[in-house]
């Protein structure tokens, strides 16, 4: 048995019945870890299982990769930034103690774009993460380094957060499942914010299985977070066989009529589309009339929440402070000018000037406005269809650096995973093929895997997951990195 | 020269009242002041990374029995904002405070009215390094986060003061009322009551604002007064000599009364407002707004009128009783048991003879506990009314009670302060007296009705305050044909 390459719910099945001795699948974890080519982990420190609930939980003996985006008491967490550099959080966020609840450990936490800001990992403070299919090549982001984490068999499963698609792109670039939930399903409390408003915590897994498991485990309302609700009813493993009865729009604003779609990509979201009427489902074309705007709107209400939440870096209290400033302001300016990177920087910039006494209303109030929309044509599109489905990424997984200098083509790779976040409904990502990356820019190389998306309405986790879990069993999806099977 | 123009001030205020509740306003550390620095604190008030704001649902309901209390149309939903900016009392770079929704609107109290009444969160607490203890000269400056959470409400009135006396007599209502309601201590020396004012003068009988200054650091109700005033005939003075008033903020400095700008710097922010997305609208139902109202005990205002509608009695006393609940309180403990006296006279010794006596010996705060209980003070009350005591020896009894306590028949049998009833043993004292003044009887005689004192003066003095002055003046006449 290659421990490596059990998931999550099969490893936990085999611990439980004694197949499986824990310290034997921990340490083959731990090693891969330690080694990490791919840049994956920020702190490889994990917890120490002797000191783990062994109350039989779900997740009893599983290590799960965190982005280093949530607070753990005692483990540095550096949101990928400078300026928290060597800060060790004085408290654990909910997500994380649910997953110890449950019996999981922490495996590690992993790279990120600083403060989530990224579709690539590469503005991250302490270099970029590297796709295990092809490491000239970037794992997506800002959840990259959970993503190669998993794909890279250095851990089970991994937890990120999606603002604007920050699970589902990168689960689509290393070929796994990624899931962003509704808005309120799981408790921001302890996860370092970026888009208040946007950000929401979820699973990147190696099947959908796995994450109902992940999502199981941490779902539920919290009183520290007075936006979380939880999921009712809770979420059961998924087990539908066939799509029959249910019904899929495909918005053509994010499929047919999408610029920049690759062929590759469109070929096996065309393909996908095919499977699931072969298993009885109805797909039809739909519209999304104000998605297009979802991209402008996102830049404005993002940074301007940003804006706001990355105040409290100012050097007085935790984290880095720049050293021999003259006075209060001068502290301020070289902590801020030192410790934040250029895209963080950038947004901090966009955000406060939509924010500021004048403009207000034309970019944050205009951008509010366009998000009702784009959440009333998802609630249209539902009175007619179970889901709607779009690619997760326009593209397969591009070079390390192509991207860095030109931000608006970096933040398209956000097109078509940013209008269900506005919308704060719930998509998932799952691998539906592998594509060559697009020719025409030059780039040769090895097959790619490509995410196909599945949206539902809010709190509709349970159906998603089921009619996820019906497609990849019909896709059976098996490559992978490396190119050998199972 | 032009006639002199007379100005009208117009006097808005903006109130910042600290809530007495258990924890603070958006987490679960603890209310309490005078500790060590940064005992009271916890990664969500120190904004630690990753950490969110729940709302204290005690502070929504004192801000809903305040709203109450003012009168205000409560908001069927209304919304926190971020206000942003940097400073090192702030630890999240932005403070939550309420902004185009608020809580309450268009209240009143007494003859003002309410603007707006909002929640917020106070900042923390910087404490300067180095001798003078102000920021410019010290050496460093360290943050105490022990109040940084503390639930504010913030009342905005309309500006329909007229003076500085009436801002003052104002405040001190308001002060009055939240006491009563039991949700802040309200004490301005120690800051859990802060009035800043908004200050302009206008040409008496225009409708048109003037430019206006805001008022800070007054810091009692004296200062407020002072304060205002001062700003007042500062205005008054520029616009006399013909200059204008800018707009700007200026601090009172209680030392020796003068104003200073704050430098434009320190206030003129872009707060950049927009709504707090960690937390979620207020929305009172029915049975909580029910509940603030009947959770009101009887304002001043209101119990100012019952006094003088139903008891009778009049203003001044009522405004005294009403606004000092303490003493009210002990006035309907002593009207109650009152067997003789009237509501009148029992009010008047209490907001006459009882708060001085009580002042003198510094137990004017609580008269309920004092050695002369409301009973005794209602017996006294009764004993002078129904002519048993002079009004004089009644002061000696009621000194007598504040120091020892005790009966009031009692004491005014051992010490001998019977009234003399007798008329014939009055009138010998009386006669007496005539004879030992000639020269002030003549000038009665004369027709000199004020030479009257001299003689009754001679009659109490020799009777140690125990006749009746009526009696004796009706029977200094009748002997002197006057």
């Amino acid at each position: 048995m290659d421990l490596l390459e059990l998931t999550v719910a099969q490893a936990a099945a085999a611990i439980r019945s004694g197949e499986l001795d824990r310290a034997e699948y921990l340490d083959a974890y731990r090693r891969a870890a330690a080694d990490d080519p791919l840049n994956a982990f920020l702190t490889a420190e994990g917890d120490d299982p002797t000191n783990a609930s062994d109350g039989g939980g779900e997740l009893a003996g599983i290590p799960i990769a965190v982005k280093d985006i949530f607070c753990t008491e005692g483990i540095a967490t550096t949101a990928g930034s400078r300026i928290l550099e060597g800060y060790v959080p004085p408290y654990t966020s909910t997500a994380v103690r649910r997953l110890r609840e449950a019996g999981a450990l922490v495996h590690g936490k992993t790279n990120m774009d600083e403060f989530a800001m990224g579709s690539s990992n590469e503005n991250s403070a302490y270099g970029a993460v590297l796709n295990p299919w092809d490491t000239s090549r970037v794992p997506g982001g800002s959840s990259g380094g959970s993503a190669a984490a998993v794909a890279g068999r250095l851990a089970p499963a991994a937890i990120g957060t999606d603002t604007g698609g920050s699970i589902r792109q990168p689960a689509s670039l290393c070929g796994l499942v990624g899931l962003k939930p509704t808005y309120g399903a799981i408790s921001r409390y302890g996860m370092i914010a970026f888009a208040s408003s946007l950000d929401q915590c979820g699973p990147l897994t190696r099947d959908v299985t796995d994450a109902a498991l992940l999502l199981r485990a941490m779902e539920g309302r919290d009183p520290c977070d007075s936006t979380s609700v939880g999921l009712e009813p809770g979420v059961e493993a998924p087990s539908r066989e066939d799509l029959s009865g249910l019904s899929f729009g495909v918005p053509r604003e994010l499929a047919s009529e999408a610029e920049g779609i690759e062929p590759g990509v469109r070929e096996v979201f065309e393909r996908t589309l095919s499977r699931i009427e072969e298993l009885g489902g109805e797909v039809s074309e739909t519209e999304l009339p104000h998605a297009p705007h979802g991209i402008s709107a996102y830049y404005v209400l993002a940074p301007a929440e940003a804006s706001a939440n990355l105040a409290r870096y100012d050097g007085v209290r935790f984290g880095m402070r720049a050293g021999d400033a003259e006075d209060l302001t001068a502290m301020y300016e070289s902590t801020r000018a030192e410790g934040f990177g250029a895209e963080v920087k950038r947004r901090i910039m966009l955000g406060t000037y939509a924010l500021s006494s004048g403009y207000y209303e034309a970019y944050y109030g205009r951008a509010q406005r366009v998000r009702t929309k784009i959440a009333e044509d998802f609630s249209r599109a539902f009175e007619r269809f179970d889901f709607v489905v779009a690619p997760t990424s326009p593209s397969v997984a591009f070079e390390l650096g192509s991207r860095t200098d030109d931000p608006l083509a970096m933040y398209m790779s956000d097109y078509c995973t940013v209008p269900m976040s506005l919308a704060g409904i719930p998509a998932i990502s799952i691998p539906a093929g592998l594509a060559r990356p697009d020719s025409s820019n030059g780039a040769t190389g090895p097959e790619l895997p490509v995410g196909f998306q599945i949206a539902g309405p809010a709190f509709s986790e349970a159906g998603l997951l089921d009619a996820a879990f019906a497609l990849e069993r019909a896709i059976g999806f098996e490559a992978r990195p490396g190119g050998e099977g199972p | 020269m032009s006639a002199a123009v007379e100005y009208e001030p117009v006097i808005g205020l903006e109130i910042h009242v600290q809530l007495s509740t258990r924890t603070k306003m958006f987490c679960g550390c603890e209310l309490s002041f005078g500790d060590e620095p940064n005992v009271h604190t916890c990664p969500v008030c120190l904004g630690h990374p990753g950490t969110l704001p729940t709302v204290n649902e005690q502070a929504i309901r004192f801000a809903l029995m305040i709203a109450a209390a003012l009168e205000c149309e409560v908001a069927e939903r209304s919304i926190f904002h971020r206000k942003n900016y940097f400073y090192p009392d702030l630890p999240k770079g932005y403070q939550i405070s309420q902004y185009d929704e608020p809580l309450a609107v268009n209240g009143r109290l007494g003859d003002v009215r309410i603007h707006r009444a909002h929640l917020e969160e106070d900042a923390a607490k910087l404490i300067h390094v180095g001798e003078s203890g102000r920021i410019h000269g010290s050496g460093a400056s360290l943050v105490d986060f022990n109040r940084g959470g503390t639930p504010l409400v913030e009342i905005v009135t309309e500006p329909d003061i007229r003076s500085a006396a009436q801002a003052r007599e104002w405040a001190q209502l308001l002060r009055t009322t939240l006491r009563q309601l039991g949700v802040s201590d309200v004490n301005m020396e120690e800051g859990s009551l802060r009035v800043d004012g908004n200050i302009s003068l206008r040409p008496r009988g225009s409708e048109e604002l003037g430019v206006k200054t805001e008022l800070k650091n007054m810091n009692s109700f004296r200062f407020l007064e002072r304060g205002i005033e001062a700003e007042l005939v500062r205005q008054r003075e520029l616009l006399e000599a013909g200059e204008e008033v800018v707009q700007e903020t200026l601090h009172f400095h209680p030392e020796d009364g003068s104003l200073t700008p704050l430098r434009s710097k320190e206030y003129a922010h872009d707060y950049r407002y927009f709504p707090e997305p960690d937390l979620v609208p207020v929305a009172p139902n029915e049975q909580t707004l029910r509940e603030a109202r009947e959770a009101l005990p009887e304002l001043p205002a209101a119990r100012r009128d019952r006094y003088v509608t139903e008891v009778g009695l009049p203003d001044g006393a009522a405004e005294m009783l009403a606004f000092q609940p303490a003493y009210g309180d002990y006035f309907e403990r002593a009207l109650e048991v009152a067997d003789g006296a009237s509501a009148t006279a029992i009010a008047n010794w209490v907001t006459g003879e009882l708060v001085a006596s009580l002042r003198e010996v510094g137990d004017e705060d609580d008269p309920l506990a004092s050695k002369a209980g409301p009973e005794a003070l209602a017996s006294l009350a009764a004993l002078v009314e129904a002519r048993k005591i002079s009004h004089g020896s009644g002061k000696q009894v009621l000194a007598k009670l504040v120091a020892e306590g005790g009966d009031p028949a009692k004491i005014v049998e051992s010490e001998g302060l019977a009234q003399i009833s007798d008329e014939g043993e009055l009138a010998a004292i009386v006669d007496a007296a005539i004879a030992a003044e000639p020269a002030a009887a003549e000038q009665i005689r004369a027709g000199n009705a004020k030479a009257i004192g001299r003689i009754v003066g001679v009659v109490m003095k020799e009777t140690r305050g125990r006749a009746d002055g009526g009696a004796v003046q009706k029977l200094i006449r009748e002997r002197l044909g006057a």
